[in-house]
């Protein structure tokens, strides 16, 4: 399938993922010298997904990147030092030494949300996001990835299954990387397709080949469309596989070795650097060029991260309250006076669709809101989207 | 003036400043058309409509999460537990992403989750609990617990306006059991501060909530003794008003700490603790506590009476104390 991505968007793409690829490889370095002060863990194999789904969203919607997410968070407009400097625990980090690794985020302009360690957390929080950027007239959508491991949780459930209820503009990425640290999937689920968890929600859902960054792009970007019409969550299973250990530390012996030989020939940036050359998008000098900036970011980025302070000790008794260091400020994009002064117009009954036990449907967010546009004729049952798988 | 219960000032408290304030909501199970299962939200969707007053499915977690990212969005949201004990369901969204999220990452979470604790109505093992010391020792949030109606307004309008999680323990004991008058103004009352709801010279009782009208009862008919009894409502346990207490102990030189929570972990211990450390010179006798037994709230009438604080053992303990 072609893509619709411009020359410029295919470079961009490569950019990312390469600076995803190669910032990790120096925090390897780094980790080696003793100087990330935590874990370290990797998403060697995966940057196709965390490049391709971040890319297919607009500037107003939000993102709860995982542990691996580094290049959602490239994508989101944060530099190799905010990585960097997490995860040396420096005070210039987005935290000032307050959490690590990926765990920082940026509410006010780039709108990603800081992931905790708990699997599963975000489903909730960002449908919760998704049903304030209605209820104010934002027109968002909201993105978090999960993995396979991560769909056992009770927090997955409850989350998917509000968020689908609600009918929330929400896309939910599952990361199928066949290792819940050294659990395999066939372990956490009896499903073959992950996706299919999207079915017992009532939610569309699809399936797509991880390491095809277009592929992911493609159908990330159905997806958010999808949503963003008022359709409901959706949910796509990206499959992959790690290719190293859960973190640094672990060496991953449990994975068979030949396993991870027949995933090598699928590495995403080596298939994708193939297109651009099949596609003649780019020749050796614009790779050259890319790589060069990407080597000199990082170059700069690192020195900045090592000249960086520690954080002074006494700087942990502070921020335990918001005690008035922010405002906090909705961003109404519908006339106001669509809510306020409040009508008395509800009668307190459910307008429901049928009666019958399992023949209701739920097609709206709630009984649709006043003002609120018709309500799309929903999917009959839950729509799947295969992308093609390879190339 | 009508005197208005504090199930109804609560409900008042929501309602205004929902009138108030369009980034207010309210999201939980059976809220909206229903009400909520003690009627606390009567009304409130007839007036703000289905996207402020939102029934979600029995998924205390879910709940949590949605008004967790509802802040991070710019909206107040009140949450509701139908009952505190399914607080527990909800337990790590509200420990580790809301109580942290300030500190971490500069995120704060303006969101109150309030609802129905406390036992006396005989609810049994899972209708019944205190479950506030779990989160007085989680730093980041804060956590309310009022005894008059007055306190449950002002209170919940200031934990709406607060930018921090608030949990806001009601006593269902109290919803209709105690009513008063209360200003027609639009009145707040700060959290963080005690009041001293019986001044006296002889011992002072620290208490909150439904406990608090136990000790006030007790110090009614200690006073028929000869013993005057301090009374203190602590209303807010995290941040605690240590002044307060500190105040009052230096004055009657003894404390008797009374609390329906169970024994062991219960702030009667964290304000002993305070106390030893920062009064030790001024008490003239042991810091003692009235508290539920350390079991969990058992159904049957005896026995969860057998399990409460009453007026009976605060006297009892209070008499022993003064005669130290």
């Amino acid at each position: 399938m072609n893509s619709t991505l411009t020359r410029e968007q295919h470079l961009e793409l490569y950019y990312f993922m390469r600076l995803n690829r190669e910032l990790e490889e120096q925090m390897v370095r780094l980790f080696r010298q003793n100087k990330i002060v935590g874990g370290l863990y990797p998403s060697l194999g995966q940057e196709a997904i965390s490049v391709g789904t971040a890319y297919a969203l607009g500037p107003g919607d939000w993102i709860a990147p995982m542990i691996r997410n580094i290049g959602a968070l490239l994508v989101r407009g944060f530099k190799p030092r905010d990585v960097m400097t997490q995860h040396m625990a420096r005070y210039t980090s987005p935290t000032q030494g307050k959490d690590g690794t990926s765990h920082f985020g940026d509410l006010k302009s780039r709108h990603v949300i800081s992931p905790i360690s708990m699997l599963g957390d975000l489903i909730p929080v960002m449908t919760g996001i998704a049903m304030a950027g209605r209820y104010l007239g934002q027109k968002i959508v909201t993105m978090t990835w999960i993995g396979d491991g991560g769909t056992s949780t009770g927090m997955f459930h409850e989350g998917l299954n509000f968020a689908a209820v609600q009918k929330a503009p929400f896309v939910l990425v599952v990361e199928n990387n066949q290792w819940a640290y050294s659990t395999p999937t066939e372990k956490q689920s009896a499903l073959r397709d992950l996706a299919d968890r999207g079915k017992a929600y009532g939610i569309k859902s699809a399936v797509v080949d991880g390491n095809d960054v277009l592929a992911v792009e493609r159908t990330t970007r159905e997806a958010v469309s999808h949503a963003r019409e008022g359709n409901g969550p959706v949910l796509i299973e990206a499959k992959t596989m790690r290719m190293l250990g859960h973190a640094q530390h672990d060496s991953a012996e449990y994975v068979p070795k030949a396993m991870l030989e027949a995933w090598k020939q699928r590495d995403p940036l080596d298939r994708f650097e193939k297109v651009l050359t099949e596609k003649k998008l780019w020749d050796a000098k614009t790779k050259k060029e890319i790589d060069a900036r990407i080597a000199s970011e990082i170059r700069a980025d690192v020195e900045f991260a090592e000249n960086s302070p520690f954080p002074p000790p006494e700087t942990a008794e502070e921020g335990v309250y918001c005690e008035g260091c922010h405002t906090i400020e909705a961003d109404w994009q519908r006339p106001k006076e669509e809510v306020m002064p409040p009508r008395s117009s509800v009668k307190a009954e459910w307008p429901l669709k049928s009666y019958a036990a399992n023949g209701a449907r739920p097609t709206a967010a709630a009984p649709a809101a006043p003002k609120s546009k018709p309500v799309k004729k929903p999917a009959r049952s839950a729509v799947r989207v295969r992308a093609k798988a390879g190339r | 003036m009508p005197e208005t219960t504090y199930l109804e000032a609560i409900r008042q408290a929501m309602f205004e400043e929902m009138d108030r304030d369009p980034a207010v909501v309210l999201i939980g199970e059976d809220v909206g058309v229903y009400g909520g299962a003690f009627k606390t939200s009567e009304g409130l969707l007839a007036r703000f409509g289905w996207e402020r007053v939102i029934d979600t499915p029995i998924s205390e977690s879910a709940i949590v999460g949605a008004a967790i990212g509802m802040s991070y969005a710019g909206l107040r949201p009140i949450a509701e537990m139908q009952f505190i004990d399914f607080i527990a369901c909800a337990f790590e969204m509200i420990t580790n992403f809301a109580a942290k999220s300030h500190y971490r990452w500069g995120a704060p979470v303006p969101m109150v989750l309030r609802g129905p604790c406390g036992g006396g109505v005989h609810g049994g093992p899972f209708h019944s609990a205190n479950p506030e010391m779990y989160f007085v020792h989680t730093p980041g949030l804060k956590v309310v617990c009022p005894a008059t109606a007055r306190d449950a307004k002002g209170l919940l309008k200031s934990a709406i306006r607060d930018n921090n999680p608030v949990l806001f323990f009601e006593h269902k004991y109290l919803y209709r059991r105690i009513k008063e008058e209360l200003p027609a103004d639009d009145f707040t009352v700060p959290i963080g501060k005690a009041a001293v709801r019986r001044e006296g010279r002889d011992l002072t009782i620290v208490s909150y909530a439904a406990m608090l009208h136990t000790s006030l009862e007790a110090a009614a008919e200690l006073a028929r003794e000869g013993i005057e009894a301090e009374v203190i409502d602590l209303r807010t346990l995290l941040p605690l008003d240590r002044e307060t207490i500190l105040a009052s102990v230096r004055k009657t030189n003894k404390l008797l700490v009374v609390h329906e929570d169970t024994r062991t972990g219960g702030i009667a211990g964290e304000i002993a603790a305070i106390i030893t450390e920062s009064a030790f010179e001024d008490l003239d006798g042991p810091i003692r506590r009235v508290t539920s037994l350390d079991t969990p709230v058992p159904y049957a009438p005896g026995l969860e009476e057998y399990f409460l604080p009453s007026a009976g053992k605060v006297v009892a303990a209070a008499r022993e104390l003064v005669r130290y």
